[in-house]
């Protein structure tokens, strides 16, 4: 067995958990190629099906290409798909950098506060949202079924125990668990994935007149970087060899030190 | 464009040992003297550091939470991936203070092979002890020792060599082999990718040349056969059981036996979605297949192969380690997970305590297991429990406890006690259970709630059947098929030729609870009134609805002997008394009360309604949630 075997038994073993012991079950679907792999490996999970809604939460800021790509996705491949938004905070234009507000602020806004509002509404009590432990410090902590509590919060201080493949599906009355299939994969092992699957994944990771996407949000928050990388393969080539990490393009992650781990901790993926 | 060639598996190590020792330290060396840290991460940590006064901390790669970097010290476990030429690497970081023990374990469970910290300055410490102690528990067998801090003892030799003799000592007690013991200082760098001038004394070679030196764990695939079920799938006409092959392998055409209960059938296919189609699934696969012969198996199940029997018992007997703020405690229930079973149990026996970090044994016959401590352990269960000899099959040999939601506890299964049990009380593995077309989803979605068993249970003019068949109307009324075996109806027809007798007494209840069941089976909500005096007539019961995958709840009609004989509706007691009858429960044959029932009704000063009341909130709420 090889190492992208192994990483995606490990992924439809914890997809398979949840779905047993959890009766009302959503999936994130921020339209990155993260949770495109965690969608195809939904499917692998449930031979061929994605039996529970895909959430998708449109700050509106999203680049116009994610947006369609969303929808062909969900029509192709059959999905329930949900979509959450803050509508009060766009309308009053509670947004960066329109706004008055910071990034962090936006942040929370448009994109913890929509989902709070979606999860709440639906009444969802497992979440499976693809984040990686690669990815920043706080992530690198995460458990892979990781519980929300009454407001929404992350205790990172005081995180059960997790071992022997035995995760925490208990939960009580108006919490949430975050079900986190995607913990152990690594940046690199992802397009290595969506290689050998052929999984499709939006046209801005690929190099235009010198220029690619690392990492996808919203579009005043997310920068490109200089690359030739224009095929799944040269994207391969290019990671094996850079020292520059992932979200260095996000800006939110470097308002200040502790500002990411304040939005995390208050339920942000 | 050259062939890809995909990354390599990594190799998860875990870094453990006492607090402050240089485990944090050590990653940050680790990571920056291989060239693994990407651009920027030492200028930003180095600003991190000035912030706070502090000079510059190689910890704060790891400690990224903004209190660990306020108190220096690691709270909770953390993962980082590197590489040296040889191959790549995950880094488990593990916090080395007693308080987060929890983190330690979950960071160090799933490693392969761990880096056990000892500084030199301070010796052998406490969770020096602690952690090789519960390394062993987990299952790491590849443990290196590096002593560090070797720079503020001047390098010298003679600390190193007493440390070493000292902790290879113990861990001899515990059967662990280190394969190296390193003199190294995690702040200067020596020793850790590259040898120092000061450490030549040391022929061991470099940390990282121990790192190379482990072996990558080989998948489990020549044991014998163990496929829990994870979940069973009909997204169409076929039934596909999910599972993952903890060990073995198993084939299309291959004949199952479903553990409990040892029913069998044959492997008809092999399910995986956008995958080339197999005929065999190996250990470590996540996989779906379906059966030639339609038998009942459900999540918790284990497939293995005819000529390798599982342990299936009532009774657990464990080593364990408790990490749970309240002690673990003979009279209270837990739900032990083992494999994709879930089982409530009770702890019936403590055989010994361990102090993890002495390894002595507490005196006398403790009460109760605290934190941080190891055990031997006897827990019993209500169902039946599959497990194996933890030294032969993980997987299967191992469980968790959980307490108020949290895995509180780690227990390894200890195989020689079950050598009587297993051969008794097996049912004959000839019979088959011939599975409904009808699925328990339609059945539910017709009535709108799935069925269950409400067993009533008290003495002789209690108000069992006055309670119960209020109940039934009450349930009627709201849309719920609820329907009601009482124990003297029975007798006219069912039970006839039954008598009193304690034998008669448990045939009586066996009939009504296998009958209970098949009702429950087909939707209905049944409520049973039977005096049921005994225990563990009742426990067998309940036995019988869990088998078959139904709730049940016992009620308990706590109305005195006193009140009962008074009120007399039948002139039984009467008759007792007078000797007419015998074997008469509570005159001339015993009445056990349940121990924890799960609901009981103080039936003399509570109304009829709020007695029904109290049953029908249990009920509504349990036959209307995910089961
Ligand atoms: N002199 C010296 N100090 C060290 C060495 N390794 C770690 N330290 C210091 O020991 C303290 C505790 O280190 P840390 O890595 O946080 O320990 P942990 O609790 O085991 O993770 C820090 O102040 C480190 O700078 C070493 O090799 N030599
Ligand atoms: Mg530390």
């Amino acid at each position: 067995m090889d190492n992208l075997d192994k990483l995606e038994n490990q992924s439809i073993f914890i997809l398979r958990e949840a779905f047993a012991k959890f009766e009302n079950l959503a999936m994130l679907w921020s339209i990155g190629k993260d949770s495109s792999v965690l969608l195809w490996l939904a499917r692998k999970a449930f031979l061929g099906h994605v039996p529970f809604p895909v959430v998708h939460i449109d700050t509106s800021y999203k680049i116009p290409e994610m947006i369609e790509f969303r929808d062909r996705m969900a029509r192709e491949w059959n999905l329930n798909l949900v979509v959450g938004q803050n509508r009060g905070a766009l309308e009053k234009g509670e947004t960066f950098p329109l706004g008055r507000k910071t990034r962090v602020e936006c942040c929370t806004l448009l994109k913890k506060d929509a989902l709070q509002a979606t999860l709440e509404a639906k009444g969802y009590t497992g979440v499976f949202v693809g984040i990686r432990r690669d990815e920043e410090g706080t992530r690198a902590k995460e458990r892979y079924f990781s519980p929300r509590d009454k407001n929404f919060e992350w205790d990172f201080k005081d995180q059960p125990p997790e071992f022997w493949d035995q995760f925490t599906t208990d939960f009580e009355k108006g919490t949430h668990i975050r079900i986190h299939p995607l913990l152990h994969w690594t940046e690199l092992n992802i397009w290595e994935y969506i290689h050998r699957e052929k999984i499709p994944v939006v046209d801005l990771y690929f190099s235009r007149e010198g220029r690619r996407y690392r990492s996808l949000g919203c579009a005043p928050c997310t920068g490109s970087i200089e690359s030739a990388a224009s095929s799944v393969p040269e994207i391969i080539e290019e990671l094996r060899a850079t020292r520059v990490s992932e979200r260095s393009t996000r800006a939110q992650d470097a308002e200040s030190e502790g500002a990411f781990e304040q939005l995390r901790a208050q339920g942000y993926m | 464009m050259p062939e890809l060639l995909q990354t390599e598996a990594p190799l998860r190590i875990v870094i453990v040992g006492h607090v402050d020792h240089g485990k944090s330290t050590f990653v940050g060396r680790l990571l920056n003297d291989t060239h693994s840290l990407p651009e920027g991460k030492v200028e930003a940590i180095a600003a991190s550091c000035k912030r706070r006064g502090v000079d510059f901390e190689w910890a704060f790669l790891m400690d990224a939470l903004q209190s660990e970097r306020d108190q220096n010290i690691t709270i909770d476990t953390s993962q980082i991936w590197f590489r040296t030429p040889r191959r790549p690497y995950v880094i488990i970081d593990a916090p080395g203070h007693k308080e987060f023990l929890k983190n330690m374990v979950t960071g160090a469970a799933s490693a392969d092979a761990a880096l056990l910290l000892i500084a030199a300055n301070e010796g052998v410490q406490e969770q020096s002890r602690r952690h090789g102690t519960l390394l062993s528990l987990l299952g790491i067998r590849q443990v290196a020792v590096l002593v560090n801090k070797m720079d503020l003892v001047g390098f010298d030799q003679k600390v190193f060599d007493s440390i070493e003799k000292e902790y290879r000592a113990f861990l001899e007690r515990l059967k662990v082999r280190p394969l190296a013991f390193i003199p190294m200082s995690a702040r200067q760098g020596s020793n850790v990718a590259a040898p120092s001038p000061e450490l030549a004394w040391h022929r061991g070679g470099t940390v990282v040349e121990a790192l190379d030196g482990f072996q990558a764990p080989a998948a489990p695939t020549e044991l014998a056969l163990r496929f829990p079920v994870q979940d069973v799938y009909r997204f169409d006409h076929r039934r596909i059981l999910a599972g993952r092959v903890e060990s073995g392998s198993l084939k299309v055409g291959d004949t199952l036996v479903f553990h409990p209960g040892g029913k069998s059938s044959r492997v008809a296919s092999i399910e995986r979605w956008a995958a080339p189609p197999a005929q065999e699934a190996r250990a470590g696969e996540s996989v779906g297949i379906t059966l030639a012969e339609q038998i009942f198996v459900e999540r918790g199940h284990v497939a293995a192969h005819a000529g390798d029997p599982m342990i299936s018992s009532h009774q657990v007997h464990a080593r364990l380690f408790w990490l749970g703020k309240k002690p673990l405690e003979p009279g209270r229930r837990y739900k032990l997970k083992l494999a994709t079973q879930e089982a409530e149990v009770e702890l019936k026996e403590i055989r010994g305590v361990l102090d993890s970090s002495t390894l002595e044994t507490l005196p006398g016959r403790p009460a109760k297991v605290e934190r941080n401590e190891v055990a031997e352990l006897v827990f019993s269960s209500r169902r039946t429990l599959v497990m194996d000899n933890y030294d032969l099959h993980e997987a299967t040999g191992r469980f968790v406890l959980v307490d108020g939601g949290q895995a509180c506890g780690g227990g390894i299964v200890f195989g020689e006690a079950y050598l009587d049990e297993e051969k008794a009380g097996s049912t004959p593995t000839e019979i088959y259970f011939s599975e409904s077309a009808v699925t328990e989803a339609e059945r539910r979605a017709l009535k709108g709630h799935k069925g269950c068993v409400v067993w009533f249970t008290g003495l002789s003019g209690s108000g069992k059947s006055t309670i119960a068949k209020a109940l039934e109307r009450e349930l009627i009324q709201r849309g719920v098929h609820a329907t009601l075996l009482d124990g003297d109806n029975l007798r006219f027809g069912l039970n006839r030729d039954l008598g009193f007798s304690a034998q008669d007494r448990r045939e009586n209840i066996r009939r009504t609870a296998e009958v209970a069941r098949l009702f429950a089976d087909s939707g209905a909500v049944v409520l049973t009134a039977l005096i049921s005096p005994f225990r563990e007539d009742r426990a067998a019961a309940r036995q019988v609805a869990m088998d078959g995958g139904r709730e049940f709840l016992e009620v308990f009609v706590d109305t005195p002997l006193e009140t009962c004989e008074k009120r007399d509706p039948k002139q039984l007691y009467a008759k007792a008394r007078r000797g007419e009858i015998t074997e008469f429960t509570g005159i001339s044959s015993p009445y056990e009360p349940p121990e924890r029932p799960d609901l009981a009704l103080r039936a003399e000063s509570q109304t009829l309604q709020d007695c029904v009341t109290a049953v029908m909130d249990l009920v509504l709420a349990r036959i209307r949630t995910k089961g």
